[in-house]
Parts: structure tokens; sequence; C-alpha cells
């Protein structure tokens, strides 16, 4: 972050891309839940359809990063198939999200907790997203 | 040459395709996807019509890039930001020129093909848009037509082959036998630039 003051009490942005707009508030909920003091960590989501339904809004994604953008980056985790490619399609666009935003190669469920929790203990980017991916590395059986 | 009003009756030809074909695309979706394609695809390009008519773009380049804008916004499935990125890759390369040639043409759909790969990682035989495109492109040195004739083959040619990319992927085996659904509307896309050219003549 090169001694730059503006990122220094920044909190690192979520948001949280699901084909279903419950799926995302939930996750949401459940990660600063479990994050216990992550109140100053914004979290948005970008849920479903913007009319509703399963799918992805770009509409949704663009304001959900605009919304949780502090000037320290902006972490985005996504479920699958439009989730993905429509992030990484305004990613390659380059003025679509804020500056400094960043898809995570991470589970969304696991990824969402331990991007947060990081997040919250005023971790950089670059820690969030180490933190989400290593989410991946851990085996169930 | 071909020049902005071409790329949109391209456009509107693809739109007028889109909804004539939309109950088979969506037929096609069912088996090995979510049942979604053709109305997806229909929300998406009204949404390039009203576009295109409101703002004109003067350009060829900016017809597509104004069109693969709205697919990547209004579409809400995978297939949004894969025919946005198409498209607007293609308008990328196609520059401001107010007039382009056939061949410029193609080489500009060749490098949004290649965008559409690198997106979704897909390669010729997996099943996906990329398998009427390709061959599309690839003959596109022999006129609009030869283009449309390769499409639509290479989107039959789907049929036998197992899916490897996107929802149909988790069908495995089950996937084989049913045509993929977005190199049909590929190959819509594609006749499409012919129904473009006749309208000119």
């Amino acid at each position: 972050m090169g001694g730059d003051k503006s990122s220094e009490d920044k909190t690192v942005g979520i948001v949280l891309v699901s084909h279903s707009a419950e799926v995302a508030a939930s996750v949401a909920e459940m990660a600063k839940g479990l994050a216990g003091g992550a109140a100053g960590v914004p979290v948005a989501t970008a849920g479903g359809q913007e009319g509703g339904g399963l799918g992805t809004s770009a509409e949704l994604v663009r304001a959900a990063a605009a919304s949780v953008d502090r000037g320290a980056g902006v972490a985005v985790l996504t479920d699958l198939g439009s989730a993905v490619l429509t992030v990484k399609t305004l990613l390659a666009e380059g003025d679509e999200l804020p500056d400094n935003t960043r898809l995570l190669d991470a589970p969304f469920v696991e990824g969402a907790v331990a991007a947060v929790v990081t997040a919250a203990a005023g971790a950089d980017l670059d820690a969030v997203e180490a933190a989400a991916t290593e989410a991946y590395g851990y085996r169930k059986v | 040459m071909l020049d902005a009003d071409f790329f949109r009756r391209w456009m509107t030809a693809t739109a007028e395709a889109v909804d004539r074909e939309a109950e088979r695309l969506t037929a096609l979706d069912s088996p090995i996807g979510d049942a979604d394609h053709g109305s997806n695809l229909q929300r998406g390009f009204a949404a390039v019509r009203a576009a295109l008519e409101k703002e004109a773009p003067d350009t060829p380049g900016a017809v597509l890039i104004l069109a693969g804008r709205q697919l990547i916004s209004k579409v809400g499935g995978a297939s949004g930001p894969l025919y946005g990125t198409l498209l607007r890759r293609t308008g990328k390369a196609l520059g401001d020129a107010a007039e382009v040639s056939e061949e410029q043409l193609a080489e500009a759909l060749r490098a949004g093909v290649s965008g559409v790969m690198t997106l979704g990682g897909a390669a010729p035989g997996d099943k996906t848009m990329v398998d009427a495109l390709v061959p599309a492109v690839d003959a596109l040195g022999d006129g609009f037509a030869a283009a449309r004739a390769a499409a639509e083959e290479g989107a039959v040619a789907t049929t036998p082959l197992l899916a490897r990319k996107g929802r149909a992927s988790y069908l495995g085996e089950r996937s084989i036998g049913h045509q993929d659904p977005g190199a049909t509307s590929s190959a819509l896309l594609i006749a499409a630039l012919v129904e473009a050219a006749a309208a000119e003549a």
C-alpha cells in the first residue's frame, strides 16, 4: 500500500454475488455473524436478477461494488457460471467497477467468512484475498 | 464496404431471429441447461434494439460496442457476458472507421471469438458457442453464406459431444445427444449477417 495514508485506516469492501438473492443475503449475514466484530466491514450483495429470479445482474454488481468502496479495495466473491463471467467481464471493461476491485478465486461460503473476518481485522486486499483463497485448502474428509 | 447501417441491420436481424427461435432455444436448453436461453437472449437483444434506436451510434465499432454493453447488462445468464464480450471485442477491433471491409470484419470477429474463449475457458469440441463461431470465422473469407453454413454445421455437430463447460458439464455423459443451445444461437447470429447483407442489395 506504499504508505499511502488513505488505505491505512480504511476497510476492504466485500461483495457477494450469487444467482440467488436469498443465498447472497444469508451468506453475508452468516459471514458477519461468524466474524463477530465485523460491524465495520462493508459487505454488499448482488443476488439474482434485478426484477427477482435466479441469475446475475451486472447492474446489481456495479451498485454493490460502488457501495462498499472505502478506498482500500473491493473483494468480490461469486458462486458459479454467469456470476463469475459477469464479474470477469465488468473487470475487463476497466471502468465499470471501483479501482482495485478483485475477483477472488475462493469457495463462496467459506471464502466469504474468511474474507469478512480478515477484513474486520483491518487487513489489506492482498491478505483478504489470501485468506479467502486458502479456504479451498480446508479438506472436510 | 460495410457501414454502421449494415451493423444495425445485423443486430436487428439477430433480434428477429432470436424472437422467432426463442422457444426452440429454450427447449434445447431444457434437458442440458436451465431452460432460459431463449428468453434471456430475447430480453438482451430487445435491449440492443432499443439502445441502437435511442443512441444511433454512427460507426460499425460503436454499434457493436453498444450492443455488447446491453447484453452484458440485461441478459442475466452466462450468455450475457459471453455474447457481450463477443460483440464488444469485435467492435473494439473495428476501431472508429466509418466503413469496414468484409476482411476487417472477419479479423475483428476472430478477436471477438478469442475473447469469448478466454472468458469462458472453452475450446472447440467443448460443446459450446465456440463450436459454431470458430468454423464460421474460418469460413468468412468465402462470404457470409459460407460462414452461415459453417456455423449451422458446427451447431449440429455439437449433438454427439460431451459438454465440458457450464451447467451442462455437470450432466457428464447425459449431455451427449443434445444440440448445444449456445452453438445454436451463435448460428443465428452468423446467419443474420446474410440477412443484413441481403437487405442492402
